[in-house]
């Protein structure tokens, strides 16, 4: 294990004591108090778990492929963006556009998220990209969505579970929502359904790794009801043009 | 079936004297416009397009495609294409695409603009006997340099210089995916770009492993969709590229039909086989300039800072943008003009918004020039670069290199024929069709487009010798050596050039 102190440097000088640490092996990395320094983690590759002590900036784990990121506080905008692989576990609060263009890995938010989170998010055979958020969502959750899963659980919260336009355009993947959703609030492109037994297990999996992250208990979250999201059409386009 | 009220353009005619039922028009025929019917070939004309696919390849010359003389009465004011449109529309309710650049009769002002030679008082160079400089550097160039002497008395830099992309002449073929032109064009283009010392574009559909053995020769894209970008694509080039806009389609997103992905196209652009691969209009983790820096510094963090170019469309206000993208950190900025190509785009788009190229250029180059921030980042300019005098043009208006992506597809068969969104190009480039695709041996195409740039660079040699110059640098937003001819004097004081005579 090793201790970096990010206290007063600039974000290009830690990353690049991060990366040399991680190039030299290091598989367990503690940054100690991080203060809004963008791009940790970006572009990082391999197996490193790095727990972040303070609140990381933007950009936290931008085209990552492989390591683990804790965050033991509330983080900022743009996490995920375009990950491949990997994991972000956030024990706080997170800001606007998490998981944008995200192919693979995991994203889990214990607070409230802000919006535009999992924009065009897209799976593929061998990947399904994964973010699960405790808290509430604002507006464009799952705008564009073209693959992966989405799970907005509202624990603990009073305020609107989830903003306008919910997963306008979406064309692949599926978001599941604790509670019950208002069509008014959904995309033309998005159907509501209940969740036979494949989605449960999809959801089972996906909230069993969320709740062993946070020291939740599975059976509490499931107490209450689950709605899933599909688009109605893969092709929501399709009748645009004329040929 | 309900016939379509909209004529066919081009009627496809058999000299049926000269024909020997060969069936190699059958064959030949993307589009399907020729079938056999037992004792001759049968035309179904309403499906030509024009691209004379057939014409070079019947053996007899039998084959003739004329404009359609029964298309809708002339009329000055209202075109064939505003006309058939409507009936399209009529009977459809969709938006008319089309493909290519924008075939409307604006002003080119290229064409207006004329180039100065030598006579007399000061003597031209001839370029077969004296060495032309035309290597070109892209990247950020510092505002002063530092020397310094070495323990053996030698000068050396005492700065690092930001990271450049050398180029052996002015000219990078413009982005055009995977997916909108197929793999073999792409190869094409990767081979001719190994062979002159330039670079290519993947265009925003992730790298095909056919092209790593000429990474030193490729610039990725990050677009909307991002497809196929991870760290080690990101890190495949020699730079980065952020795409925000298109000439031929600014402020539009792209939009690849699942029926267009086969399995090759979605292993590289990294998504299933057959799902529509869409791009969003804008990127939604970029809203402002500031959004866009902290894009271009995530890849900057993830690539150990090579240079990253952000394209964008030439519209009304592109000077002030292209300021921004240099203030963002961008070490190039790739401006498109309205004529651009594109695979896909709806008629009204490319051909009502957006400006020309020569426009957007000599503004551009002032703006940056005035702010005191030119040296900051290289400007390439493209969007309807036909020949080598449109490259010259362009880099006395103020460009450091040219895209060029409709003359390098001519030289793989293309006769702009504009139909490449259909997917059924019977040359090769624009579709997935493997029976298609096959046809377009990437090694002799490869050559021919090596040959045009090699014609193209003699052809600058030349246009420098006359001007008495012996390097590209010395013609660089050189507007004294530029008049206009019948230009207003609006346009003139824009493109910062005087009229002919003056
Ligand atoms: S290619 Fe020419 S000669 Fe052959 S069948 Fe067609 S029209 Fe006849
Ligand atoms: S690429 Fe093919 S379809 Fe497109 S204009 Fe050229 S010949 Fe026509």
């Amino acid at each position: 294990m090793v201790e970096i102190n990010a206290s007063g440097t600039y974000y290009k000088e830690l990353n690049q004591k991060i990366r040399a640490a991680v190039e030299k092996g290091e598989k367990e990395i503690v940054l100690k108090n991080v203060n809004g320094q963008y791009y940790i983690g970006a572009g990082f590759v391999g197996s490193t778990n790095i727990t972040i002590e303070g609140v990381p900036g933007n950009d936290l784990a931008a085209f990552m492929d492989g390591p683990t990121l804790r965050i033991k506080s509330n983080a900022q905008d743009n996490i995920s963006n375009t990950m491949n692989s990997g994991k972000v576990i956030v024990e706080g609060n997170a800001g606007d556009v998490l998981g944008y263009g995200m192919r693979g890995g995991k994203l889990h938010i214990r607070g409230d998220v802000g919006y535009r989170v999992g924009i065009h998010m897209k799976g593929n055979k061998k990947q399904t990209p994964t973010i699960i958020v405790g808290g509430t969502a604002g507006d464009f959750f799952g705008e564009y969505m073209a693959g992966g899963i989405l799970v907005l659980l509202g624990l603990d919260s009073t305020g609107p579970l989830v903003g306008d336009y919910l997963g306008t355009g979406m064309h692949g993947g599926m978001i599941f929502v604790r509670g019950e959703v208002d069509k008014n609030l959904c995309g033309a492109e998005v159907g509501i359904l209940d969740l036979d037994e494949d989605d449960h297990k999809i959801l089972k999996d996906a909230l069993t790794d969320y709740c062993k992250d946070f020291g939740l208990k599975l059976e509490d979250i499931m107490k209450k009801g689950f709605k899933k999201l599909v688009p109605v059409s893969l092709r929501p386009y399709g009748n645009l043009y004329a040929y | 079936m309900f016939k379509s009220l909209a004529p066919p353009d081009y009627l496809a005619t058999i000299d049926r004297e000269k024909c020997i039922r060969c069936k190699r028009c059958i064959q030949n025929c993307g589009w399907n416009v020729y079938s056999w019917g037992g004792d001759k070939v049968l035309i179904d004309t309403f499906k030509c397009v024009k691209c004379l696919r057939c014409y070079h390849y019947c053996p007899e010359e039998a084959i003739e495609i004329k404009d359609n003389p029964t298309k809708f009465k002339q009329n000055a004011y209202w075109s064939f294409n505003n006309i058939k449109n409507i009936k399209k529309q009529a009977e459809t309710g969709g938006i008319p695409l089309t493909g290519m650049g924008s075939d409307m009769p604006y002003p080119i002002l290229f064409d207006n603009l004329l180039i100065d030679a030598c006579q007399v008082t000061n003597p031209s160079i001839d370029p077969l006997r004296e060495p032309m400089e035309l290597r070109t550097y892209l990247g950020k160039k510092p505002s002063n340099v530092k020397v310094e002497k070495t323990k053996d008395g030698k000068l050396k830099l005492a700065e690092k210089m930001p990271p450049q992309i050398k180029l052996d002449l002015p000219i990078i073929f413009s982005p055009m995916s995977y997916g909108s032109i197929s793999l073999n064009a792409q190869k094409v283009l990767a081979t001719a770009a190994k062979a002159c010392g330039i670079v290519m574009n993947t265009g925003e559909g992730g790298l095909h492993e056919d092209l790593f053995p000429y990474r030193s020769n490729i610039i990725v894209q990050v677009a909307s969709g991002r497809f196929g970008v991870n760290p080690e694509y990101l890190n495949a080039g020699v730079a980065v590229e952020i795409k925000i806009g298109q000439g031929a389609k600014p402020g539009i997103g792209g939009h690849l039909p699942g029926e267009k992905i086969p399995l090759e196209v979605a292993k590289t652009r990294m998504i299933p086989v057959g799902t529509d691969a869409i791009s969003p209009a804008p990127q939604h983790d970029i809203y402002s300039i500031e959004d866009l820096r902290q894009l271009i510094y995530a890849i900057k963090e993830t690539t150990n800072y090579k240079p990253v170019s952000v394209k964008i469309a030439a519209v009304h206000n592109v000077a002030a943008i292209a300021s921004g993208v240099v203030r963002a950190g961008a070490d190039i900025v790739y401006i498109d003009g309205f004529r651009g190509g594109t695979g896909a785009a709806p008629s009204i788009i490319r051909d009502h918004l957006g400006i020309p190229i020569e426009h957007a250029l000599a503004a551009v180059d002032d703006r940056l020039r005035q702010e005191g921030i030119r040296n900051e980042a290289s400007i390439i300019a493209a969007g309807g670069i036909r020949s080598s005098a449109d490259v010259a043009k362009a880099i006395a208006l103020g460009a450091d290199a040219v895209g060029i992506g409709t003359a390098a597809l001519i030289t793989m068969g293309c006769t702009t024929c504009g139909k490449c969104y259909t997917g059924n190009c019977s040359w090769g480039i624009t579709t997935q069709r493997p029976e298609l695709t096959a046809r377009l041996d990437p090694e002799v195409f490869g050559d021919r487009l090596t040959n045009l740039i090699h014609a193209w660079e003699h052809e600058l040699k030349e246009i420098l010798g006359a001007l008495g110059i012996n390097s590209i640098e010395s013609l660089r937003g050189n507007r004294e050596r530029l008049r206009g001819v019948g230009l207003d004097s609006f346009t003139l004081d824009i493109l910062g050039v005087k009229p002919a005579g003056r």
